[in-house]
């Protein structure tokens, strides 16, 4: 269950940014902004294999003490940026990669809507929905 | 007055409540008492407080609240609203809609306005209106917004005058539309067929699908928000790829209708516009269509046409590869449809036909997602593991042969030639072809009459006589690719060489004979250029075949798996 669940566009800024709506929000989108820079690391270290070879996800960008940040970025250079509690019992790599996998078909449902112009914010209610599934449920 | 007339009951006004309700109101206003045996007196209209929206003004007095007829005001009637004749006078009624949740009428004013929205019978917009508060009250009527700036432009003004003149018009009783529950999702018969013409009108080809950038450019018209119609979209593409269906545009077409209407929209797609619901609806027989008389054709001689359209399609294109791709594009859940445009009457053979190669490209180029859109290409190609589209089909290589012929004159020709029916059989007359075997013959003669008839075409209608035997050899080499390969086990030694011979040997007497006129020699080049094709081509094929030849020695003369095996 993340906490924070971000889209970012291929020139770096939010297409879709939803926390679970706690106090620290804003921490959250600090986190994920600086979280970019260790995607674009990993990216650039991949850079020399193939663009085949590389693996969409990313795994645990950094850990800190309180929550962990994933990573995954598809071929066209969108980001997915997922917070996770620490605290939570550890989610399995698996379940990650298919939190992931969801919010990719998701995307790419979006990128099918002939309104949805590349680079808008995502305002799709059937992103919502879906992202609202992964989400903690706050109590 | 809402307790007797049902609205009490069952917890919103459907349309018999309604009606019932405002013949009460006109029974109370006029003094006897409110009781369903009121009703049947003749009574004056009811009397309501004057609005004061100008619109209202202009619309009158509120519809007769009679069971059945409603008053509609001439003068509100938009120029356009009748133009689309060919709607018909399609008198069926429109399913009221309803929404289930609605309150009986809480204040006056609200109520008011429903029946004077009755009157209405201009296309809106959505939005800016007073109906938004209108919303809640929501009553089984057709509330329309007022009239407002935007016009939708003339096929969104058309589909909600038709819906407007189909609330204007004679109704049935009760009774009978209380089969379709008020449902506001439910798209009536005018409806789907109305829907249908705007789908031809935007595709051809009912087994096509509309890209994603034409349906927006299309939707765009209707004025409203573009959030709004990216959520119609999201709700109506059920396979997210990009392009509507038949199916999908109709719902998608009903949510446009259904929100200009005033209706919010659903969070998820109704039951009712399910593409596979509107499917099975279609497949019943539809009425009024205006190019297809055979849309009545049940589902179960489906089977039998789709064979009866190979075989059409392979003949008539020529390509067998054509017909492979046109079916697969076509998806075959949407067999019933297609088979009501191929159908047997001739005129819509060359419709059909006149069409379809056109029809496979926009297909195909419709159908991928990674095709849609020109700006989003690189996101488009990472879609979900998607494979790459299927490459265009080989309809170059007909077009090649063709290309001094026009594929749409020819199958026009064809249409008007099987004017009786089926294609007529095919003419007896072949070019000379010396030395060919009985089986090469039967296949020829199986080849030949649809090539021929083409060219034997263009012989009756061009002046161009030897440009189309010309063009003889040189396609039945290239349509013998595809068959050889099927018969190679058959006879593969004699094929190959007596194919390149008797080309040969046809192509020389015929040139010889050529007079010399500027358009025939034209003809002449062509055909050279042909000839040349079809020998590269014949080359490749020999010595395919020659290999083939060898493996199949090989195998006759067990000269063991490793001889084999560095063969192939």
């Amino acid at each position: 269950m993340a906490v924070c669940i971000a889209v970012i566009a291929k020139e770096n800024y939010p297409l879709y940014i939803r926390s679970v709506p706690t106090e620290s929000e804003l921490k959250f989108h600090y986190t994920v902004h600086t979280s970019l820079d260790v995607v674009d690391e990993k990216i650039s270290a991949m850079g020399k294999a193939l663009v085949d070879q590389r693996d969409l996800y990313l795994g645990l960008l950094y850990p800190t003490e309180d929550y962990k940040v994933y990573g995954y970025v598809t071929n066209s250079k969108v980001k997915f940026v997922m917070v996770v509690d620490s605290s939570n019992t550890a989610l399995r790599d698996n379940e990650i990669r298919s939190m992931f996998r969801k919010l990719h078909n998701s995307y790419t449902d979006i990128m099918c809507n002939p309104f949805y112009n590349p680079g808008d914010r995502i305002h799709s209610r059937a992103f919502d929905n879906m992202v609202t599934s992964m989400m903690m449920q706050v109590c | 007055i809402t307790e007797v007339c049902g609205a009490k009951r069952v917890g919103y006004f459907g349309p018999a409540q309604f009606y019932i309700a405002l013949k009460l109101i006109a029974a109370a206003q006029s003094g006897l008492p409110v009781r369903i045996e009121s009703i049947k007196n003749e009574l004056p209209l009811p009397r309501f407080m004057a609005m004061k929206n100008d619109s209202e003004i202009r619309y009158g007095n509120p519809a007769e609240p009679h069971g059945v007829k409603f008053q509609v005001p001439h003068a509100t009637l938009e120029k356009n609203s009748y133009k689309r004749t060919d709607e018909g006078d399609k008198q069926e009624p429109k399913s009221p809609p309803a929404s289930p949740i609605c309150s009986p009428p809480a204040s006056p004013s609200s109520y008011q306005r429903t029946p004077l929205s009755y009157g209405y019978s201009k296309s809106r917009n959505g939005l800016e209106q007073q109906h938004g508060a209108a919303y809640e009250v929501r009553h089984s009527t057709h509330q329309q917004d007022g009239p407002a700036s935007g016009n939708y432009g003339a096929k969104s003004a058309r589909a909600c005058s038709t819906l407007n003149r189909s609330l204007s018009a004679e109704r049935e009783p009760p009774d009978s539309s209380a089969h379709y529950a008020d449902d506001p999702w439910r798209i009536t018969e005018e409806q789907r067929d109305y829907y249908v013409n705007q789908f031809r009108s935007l595709q051809p080809d009912l087994n096509a699908f509309i890209s994603g950038s034409v349906a927006k450019n299309f939707f765009t018209k209707s004025k409203l928000p573009i959030p709004e119609l990216s959520h119609i979209w999201e709700l109506s593409d059920v396979d997210c790829d990009g392009a509507l269906t038949l199916a999908e545009f109709c719902a998608a077409f009903h949510l446009v209708v259904a929100r200009k209407n005033g209706y919010q929209l659903p969070e998820t797609l109704p039951e009712t516009l399910l593409p596979d619901y509107l499917q099975a609806a279609s497949l019943k027989p539809i009425h009024d269509c205006v190019l297809f008389d055979s849309y009545s054709e049940p589902l179960p001689g489906s089977q039998q046409t789709r064979d009866f359209n190979r075989p059409e399609k392979t003949s008539a294109e020529e390509v067998p590869d054509n017909s492979g791709l046109i079916k697969d594009t076509s998806k075959d859940d949407k067999q019933g449809i297609q088979i009501f445009v191929v159908l047997l009457s001739v005129k819509f053979y060359v419709f059909f036909f006149s069409f379809s190669v056109a029809q496979e490209s926009i297909a195909l180029r419709a159908r991928p997602r990674s095709r849609s859109y020109s700006s989003t290409s690189i996101e488009d190609a990472m879609k979900k593991g998607e494979e790459p589209p299927t490459p265009p089909p080989r309809p170059q290589k007909s077009h090649s042969r063709a290309s001094s012929l026009d594929l749409n004159k020819i199958f026009q020709q064809n249409a008007q030639a099987a004017r009786s029916g089926w294609l007529p059989p095919p003419p007896p007359a072949l070019p000379p072809r010396p030395s060919v075997t009985q089986a090469e013959q039967v296949s020829e003669v199986e080849l030949h009459p649809q090539m021929t008839r083409p060219p034997s075409q263009t012989e009756e209608n061009s002046s161009a006589k030897k440009e189309a035997v010309l063009t003889q050899p040189p396609s039945k080499p290239v349509r013998r690719k595809f068959r050889t390969e099927t018969q190679v086990l058959e006879n593969p030694e004699l094929s190959p060489t007596i194919n390149v011979t008797s080309s040969l040997s046809a192509v020389k007497p015929h040139l010889p004979v050529q007079k010399q006129s500027s358009k025939q020699k034209r003809a002449i080049q062509t055909a050279i250029r042909k000839n040349k094709e079809a020998n590269a081509v014949l080359a490749r094929l020999n010595s395919e075949l020659q290999q083939q030849l060898k493996v199949r020695n090989a195998l006759k003369n067990h000269n063991g798996k490793a001889r084999l095996q560095s063969l192939l």
